[in-house]
């Protein structure tokens, strides 16, 4: 359960006023989200709900392009899943919101990519602060080869803190739901811990230095069912404090834990006879796995393709 | 059932014809007998090699090491002042001089190549240059040292142009080894530290190093290793192979770098070319051998042992 303090208040203030919206405390009490209680897809989202507007956003490598016609509004505290078949680019994409693609040297994007309102390939915009502000959790554990203490506490080193180091791992790892597992033991080598344990760090990690989104890509393709249903249910917990979105290959979890979901789909470009992903449908996800509009998501979620 | 039969033509075959052993793998047991062969041959090269070093040095290291420590280049083996204390001082010296120079230099060049130089044709050559440099015969490098070193200074030859020598000599072999351990680094590691904000130099200072030390230290320390074993290239910038005369100052003095010098590698020369006249020198150049050996394997195990413990600390 999570416990509701003032600041979680806070930064549920401006949520969604709509008419199937309990209260904000109700709304955190849910451990696994349901569609019905999200707005209707028809809410336009705007000011502080609206963390991302992507418009028109394509991802090249070299002169190869990966992904078109991506146009997205990501609401704040809200799960986006991201499915679809291999090679749809939707990993790619979702690296472009926090500017990852940029250690890929000849990752370009095109398009509009709007955070709180900046463009986040402006040139003034520091690729550093972008990834301070919206952090990531990748496929596979990626645990530094250090302490459990230090793999938390790296961000907050990096961004200059120096005090108070322990309250942060402390309270990170409580939130990443690791804390009573290795309180006894964290100056032990994170590389020990297991695949989920190392998961979950690599969350501690991310939440750490207190972002605003966090950008998961596959974080569960690595783990068993079990430590899965815990990634998950995490998810849900700290929902109230972070934007998500979610790369998954696996639909039964898009259902199960996001608000909305953007269905990625592959086609031969007739003009090189290459293969690019694009956004097919983009809505509400009790709607897109029940009654979409497209016919290529329904041939998707009903399994005759991909 | 004691007649197990397989088949459906009817013909009954015994399961055991079948799944005991047949000499399948001849060919697989016919290239490890060639393996075994070849590491073999080595291990018997080394052996002999240091059995005919041992066996000619021995009388020196056993009556009169203490002497053979402390004594210097003379013109006749029956001297009681023969000895390596210049040729120990030398190669000393001349490691210093390559950790100081070479080590920094090729380390940086290696962490800039790897982790800041875009990927075009010009870096492509510049790789390909590194790794020639690296197979460019030693007294090539001994002839850069004697016009870079030795000209300029009037054809004095000093133990700094010999270690700045032997410095550029080792430098392509840092920089490979060097870039190699660093392009090992799991670029999910690398990741994981950008995600979370960290700038290019967090991350090459706090995960790229770290975990590539291991692999940059054991290059580095054969390198130095390398250079220490390495007589052409001194020999070019004018090493004493003869008689040099003992000096005034401290035994490891820094005074002496302007001086005229000598180095272990260069001793056994000198010893083994004056064999021919006067034999005594065989045995004071086979206990010179055994001393510069044993200071190469300990400079090897040392590199062995600290990489251990880099692995080991890296989890």
């Amino acid at each position: 359960m999570v416990n509701v303090t003032p600041s979680v208040q806070d930064a549920l203030k401006g949520i969604r006023v709509d008419e199937d919206a309990t209260t904000a405390t109700d709304e955190i009490a849910i451990t696994v989200p349901t569609a019905a209680a999200s707005s209707t897809p028809q809410d336009e989202p705007s000011g502080d709900d609206l963390v991302f507007d992507v418009s028109e956003l394509s991802v090249f490598y070299g002169d190869f392009r990966a992904v078109r016609d991506v146009n997205m509004k990501i609401r704040r505290n809200e799960i986006t899943a991201m499915i679809g078949p291999s090679g749809c680019g939707k990993s790619t994409v979702l690296r472009s919101f926090n500017r990852m693609n940029d250690l890929i040297p000849t990752a370009r994007v095109a398009g509009n990519l709007l955070y709180r309102g900046v463009d986040l390939y402006d040139e003034r915009v520091d690729p550093v602060e972008v990834r301070r502000r919206i952090g990531m959790v990748f496929q596979k554990p990626n645990p530094f080869p250090k302490s459990i203490y230090d793999n938390v506490a790296y961000g907050p080193r990096v961004a200059g803190r120096k005090k108070g180091l322990d309250e942060v791992v402390e309270s990170s790892l409580r939130k990443a739901a690791l804390w009573d597992e290795v309180k006894d033991r964290l100056q032990d080598s994170a590389i020990g811990l297991s695949g989920g344990q190392q998961q979950r760090l690599s969350i501690a990690r991310a939440i750490a230095v207190d972002p605003e989104v966090l950008l998961m890509d596959e974080p569960c393709s690595a783990l068993d069912p079990i430590a899965t249903a815990r990634i998950e249910e995490l998810m849900a917990e700290i929902k109230a404090e972070y934007t998500i979105l979610i790369v998954t290959h696996n639909m039964q979890q898009a259902a199960r834990v996001s608000d909305r979901t953007a269905f990625f789909s592959v086609e031969l470009d007739e003009a090189n006879d290459r293969r690019t992903g694009l956004l097919v449908e983009y809505t509400d996800t009790a709607k897109l796995f029940s009654n979409p509009d497209d016919e290529r998501t329904e041939n998707y979620i009903t399994g005759r393709f991909g | 059932m004691a007649m197990a039969t397989i088949g459906n033509n009817g013909a009954a075959r015994r399961v055991e014809d079948e799944i005991f052993k047949q000499g399948r793998d001849l060919r697989g047991a016919g290239f490890r007998m060639v393996l075994l062969a070849a590491l073999a041959v080595s291990t018997l090269i080394l052996i002999v090699l240091l059995v005919q070093v041992l066996t000619d040095g021995w009388p020196v290291i056993d009556e009169r090491f203490g002497d053979f420590w402390s004594g210097t280049l003379r013109s006749r083996s029956s001297d009681d002042a023969l000895g390596i204390s210049q040729g120990i001082a030398g190669s000393f010296w001349i490691a210093v001089f390559v950790a100081v120079l070479a080590f920094p230099i090729g380390i940086s060049a290696a962490v800039y190549l790897e982790e800041y130089a875009p990927r075009n044709w010009l870096t492509s050559v510049i790789d390909i240059a590194i790794r020639n440099l690296a197979g460019v015969p030693s007294v090539v490098y001994g002839l850069l040292g004697l016009f870079l070193f030795v000209k300029t200074r009037d054809g004095n030859s000093s133990l700094m142009a010999g270690g700045i020598t032997l410095a550029i000599l080792v430098l392509p072999i840092v920089v490979i080894t060097a870039a190699e351990a660093i392009r090992a680094v799991p670029s999910s590691l690398k990741e994981g530290a950008f995600g979370v904000g960290a700038t290019k130099w967090d991350v090459i200072r706090s995960q790229v190093l770290p975990f590539a030390a291991p692999g940059i230290l054991t290059g580095t320390l054969l390198s130095l290793s390398r250079a220490v074993g390495e007589a052409a290239p001194l020999i070019l910038v004018g090493a004493i192979t003869g008689r040099l005369a003992p000096r005034d100052g401290s035994f490891f003095g820094a005074d002496q770098f302007f001086d005229r010098f000598t180095a272990m590698p260069i001793v056994i020369v000198g010893w083994v070319q004056q064999s021919g006249r006067d034999e005594g020198f065989a045995a004071a150049a086979g206990a010179a051998i055994v001393v510069l050996l044993a200071f190469v394997i300990l400079m090897n195990s040392g590199a062995v042992l600290l990489r251990n413990y880099f692995e080991k600390k890296r989890g």
